[in-house]
């Protein structure tokens, strides 16, 4: 990786990015989990999905809609100088998996925000992670008014694998948002470390 | 513009829709020959002779502008597009173009393979743990 380059006066730094993506049904938080900790207000971004980007696309009952605005919030965190970090909240519908492919190229882990009252909202997002081989994590966002569940439940109901950290947040929380993102690069790391055992053993 | 005082049956501003298509920005092209390297956190990095980019007639306004806010500080493509207001697919051809003529340079992302490198994720964790 190229860190500045060598020029006459004060080279720029130009920093190394990273990405984690934030999943989850239509209003779990994502945004509001975005926003928690990062240094912009959230931003969003928009594709439009065309004819030639919809090959796993059922577009049923709206032959004659030719494009859709697939948009997805993001925001930044400079962890230093050198080293930035955004967070993409996924598009909500399943149609939009496309965008996802490519969200989820080069994205250091994710994390699938769930809320227990409809809990087979993040179903998708979780087999999706599973199946890609991105390491993962199961934030419940705690929402004022749901029931609280232990965590030994959540799993069982998500039919997750031991592996897969579970753990309780509350998506408004700076320091509980944090807390979930550090969650999910160190299970990168774990997974990262077990995978490269399985390679050389 | 109409005001007649009328407006209710009127789009104004943005409810009216984009004045310009977005891919008339591109001329109509959806792919540039660096497009495979623009991933959304691509940055976009303004190249020090880039203030000549205001004065160069084969540049677009849009370029012109996606040249400022890079020379302020390099700028993923994804911050591109939310800046610009411009769909994702445009910027990648309109920062392609710059590439092309050498007002700024992309930095890839971490590549995949280096994502399991232990020193980068703990430098992710301290940066977290100290927000």
């Amino acid at each position: 990786m190229i860190l500045g380059r060598p020029e006459r006066g004060k080279p720029p730094v130009e920093p190394v990015t990273l990405k984690i993506l934030v999943a989850g049904g239509f209003g779990v938080g994502k945004t509001t989990l975005v926003g928690a900790v990062s240094e912009i207000r959230p931003l969003r971004t928009e594709e439009y999905l065309t004819e030639a980007g919809r090959p796993i696309d059922d577009l049923t009952g709206v032959e004659r809609k030719h494009t859709t605005t697939v948009a997805m919030d993001f925001g930044r965190i400079t962890l230093r100088e050198d080293l930035v970090l955004y967070l993409f909240g996924t598009p909500g519908q399943e149609r939009f998996w496309f965008m996802w492919d490519e969200l989820s190229e080069g994205a250091l882990g994710a994390v699938v925000l769930a809320d227990t009252r409809r809990l087979e909202d993040c179903f998708a997002a979780v087999d999706y992670f599973e199946r890609r081989d991105i390491p993962f994590l199961i934030g419940v966002n705690c929402f004022e008014g749901a029931d609280r569940y232990p965590v030994a439940d959540v799993r069982g109901a998500l039919d997750l694998d031991d592996d897969i950290p579970v753990i309780l947040c509350d998506a408004r929380d700076r320091r509980s948002v944090r807390d979930v993102l550090v969650g999910v690069v160190q299970h990168a790391m774990d997974y990262g470390t077990e995978r490269r055992q399985t390679v050389t053993t | 513009m109409s005001t007649d005082g009328q407006g209710s049956s009127h789009w104004f501003d943005d409810e009216a829709g984009p004045v310009v298509r977005p891919y008339a920005m591109t001329r109509g092209r959806t792919t540039s020959a660096v497009q495979h390297r623009l991933d959304l956190i691509a940055l976009v990095v303004a190249e020090p002779h880039a203030d000549e980019a205001e004065a160069d007639p084969s540049l677009s306004p849009e370029h012109v502008h996606i040249v400022d806010l890079c020379r302020e500080a390099p700028q993923s493509v994804a911050e591109l597009s939310a800046g610009l207001d411009l769909p994702i697919g445009v910027v990648r051809v309109l920062v392609g173009d710059l590439v092309d003529t050498e007002y700024v340079h992309v930095n890839r992302p971490v590549p995949p393979a280096e994502l399991v490198d232990v020193s980068i994720l703990r430098d992710v964790i301290n940066g977290l743990r100290a927000l």
